[in-house]
């Protein structure tokens, strides 16, 4: 079973569904002991990071969500659900995040009046390591973002791929068991779908699949 | 690098897809969630749903519709029309929408679009904008045009509003006026534009499409497509009517009968500042002529904000979306009629895009 956390901040509606859709059993939940009981854990998230984390914290699911990645079961952070788990944001003012990852989140000033904030739409990952989940997916596929703010780091090591709006920013986190993506798969069509099935193959300890299967997978019906 | 993106928009009545769509081997093509999967198996790259449905009972039917939509097209959907309240945001997020794009209810009330931004996050709220060139309402709209939908906090806020000089009444344009008058003169004015457009337009509402053509934005489309200036004379009143009326268009509402006096370009720049992650720009000039989007318009309020901006408006073929994308400088196209009957696909569209240099996104499937 897969624990989407129900923190009051994401599209968990379009989560779980995309989910269900390549074959997961999934409990949309704020219940520390199901998250604790899951096979795998995703973070949702949509708005605001400072609000992300007091919600968070309001609901007691701070330390529900520091055992999750402690436990080694696989972790999946989307959007703002990536960006909590880092050091900081510069979001009205300094807000603290979760510290679980090293970096922080600041917001996007292009100096390119063409490109807008937020940066949202369709963009390519650029990887440096590759996690299983992006098993048959190539260099230069597009997701779907929609943020204003971005991770950056100085730790190369925990940074998978790097996507550019008139400046590099982290797209792809990983360290160990925790994957978390900037974009936002559930949205991603059947790439995202993609990534997500080969998430879910994770928690159930089933290899990813290969390009082909994955392609089946996530094709929408009706399509040719 | 960022791609450019081809939005098609849905207009749902009563939980039916209305302007009809044609797609071949669709079972019922009134159904939106089957029209929105359509639409995600040919690789849009967001959906748009605008509710029309007057009656206020009746408007859960969209709420229903979106979650079933969201279960399977696993794409970015936005969800306008009827949006009054938070809770009305509230539940079409819940329901599966990502983004919900706000019209008369942020003219009456801007405040409510930054409640709802702080509430939900800008990258949420769209704020949807009709405008036309400054003064055409007053002979184009037969249906309402001419009730005053100033809002009750403009007095408060003289900046936000069209000044009185700039935007000069039609009679004051003896030319333009004219023209407007003389239904002959306009008939064959029509035939010289659909035949350059190549013919994908014609049909009663000519005369408001020569008329549009009259607005300000004329200017860059007469450049750029020549040929209209086959008819004697016609060019020359374009050119003296977007003079006089260079960049002004007010903001409408009520789906463009009422006229706000707000000046649409500063009503844009107001709405990032209060909070709106995007800009659906509609030109009211252009909506429904397939002659194109109002570029002179869209390039004006993507020059004057920092969020995207979604043109529409107009499209008749796949050259309008190129236009859209470059000259009018939009971050994404919004379109109906083109996609709905199958003159373009909007894979064909891309492929076209593609070819001139625009940046887009081929979907794998």
């Amino acid at each position: 079973m897969i624990a989407v956390i129900d923190y009051g901040m994401g599209n968990l509606r379009s989560v779980s569904k995309a989910l269900e859709r390549v074959g997961a059993e999934v409990r949309v939940t704020s219940d520390a002991a199901e998250i604790a009981a899951a096979d795998g854990v995703v973070l949702p998230g949509v708005g605001a990071f400072a609000r992300s984390v007091q919600n968070l914290e309001s609901a007691g699911l701070k330390s529900a969500v520091y055992k999750a990645v402690d436990s080694g079961r696989p972790f999946l952070g989307i959007c703002v659900g990536m960006q909590i788990l880092f050091e900081e944001s510069d979001e009205f003012g300094r807000v603290e995040g979760l510290g679980i990852l090293p970096g922080r989140v600041r917001r996007f000033e292009p100096s390119d009046h063409e490109l807008k904030v937020p940066h949202m739409g369709w963009n390519q990952l650029r990887f440096c390591r590759r996690p299983p989940h992006f098993c048959g997916i190539e260099e230069g596929e597009r997701f779907y973002f929609v943020h204003s703010y971005f991770v950056e780091t100085a730790d190369d090591g925990i940074v998978a791929a790097r996507t550019c709006y008139g400046e590099d920013f982290v797209s792809c986190a990983w360290r160990d068991n925790l994957v978390a993506t900037q974009f936002h798969p559930e949205k991603s069509q059947s790439l995202g779908l993609r990534v997500l099935e080969n998430f879910r193959r994770l928690v159930d300890g089933e290899e990813p699949v290969d390009t082909q299967g994955a392609a089946a997978a996530g094709r929408p019906r009706g399509g040719s | 690098m960022l791609a450019k993106r081809i939005i098609p928009c849905l207009d749902v009545k009563d939980g039916r897809v209305v302007k009809g769509v044609n797609f071949i081997g669709l079972r019922d093509a009134g159904d939106p969630v089957e029209c929105a999967a359509r639409y995600d198996a040919e690789g849009a790259d967001e959906l748009c749903f605008l509710d029309i449905t007057a009656s206020h009972e009746k408007r859960g039917i969209i709420l229903d519709i979106v979650a079933r939509t969201a279960e399977q097209a696993f794409m970015p959907l936005t969800v306008g029309g009827g949006i009054r309240e938070e809770s009305d945001i509230r539940a079409l997020l819940k329901a599966g929408a990502d983004k919900v794009s706000i019209n008369t209810a942020a003219v009456a009330d801007p405040d409510f679009v930054a409640a709802a931004a702080r509430r939900f996050g800008a990258q949420c709220i769209v704020v949807a904008v009709d405008a036309r060139a400054r003064g055409r309402h007053l002979e184009l709209t037969e249906d309402g045009g001419g009730v005053d939908g100033r809002p009750a906090w403009a007095d408060s806020y003289p900046e936000l509003l069209i000044e009185e000089d700039a935007g000069t009444d039609a009679a004051g344009v003896p030319d333009e006026t004219a023209a407007a008058r003389a239904p002959g003169d306009m008939a064959s004015a029509a035939a010289a534009t659909v035949d350059t457009a190549g013919g994908r337009s014609e049909g009663p509402g000519a005369a408001d499409k020569v008329a549009g053509d009259m607005a300000p934005a004329a200017a860059a489309t007469v450049d750029t497509a020549g040929g209209r200036s086959e008819v004697p004379g016609a060019a020359a009143r374009v050119a003296v009517a977007a003079a006089d009326r260079s960049g002004v268009w007010e903001v409408y509402t009520h789906g463009g009968r009422r006229p706000t006096g707000i000046d649409a370009v500063k009503w844009c720049r107001r709405m990032e500042e209060l909070g709106a992650g995007e800009i659906l720009l509609t030109s009211m000039d252009r909506d429904g002529t397939k002659e194109g989007y109002d570029v002179e318009l869209t390039a004006a309020v993507a020059d004057a904000v920092g969020v995207p901006v979604i043109a529409s408006g107009g499209v008749g073929t796949p050259e309008h979306l190129l236009e859209g994308l470059t000259a009018a400088k939009a971050d994404a196209v919004l379109a109906a009629s083109i996609f709905h009957y199958g003159d373009y696909s909007i894979s064909e569209c891309k492929r076209y895009l593609a070819g001139h240099g625009v940046v887009v996104r081929t979907p794998v499937s």
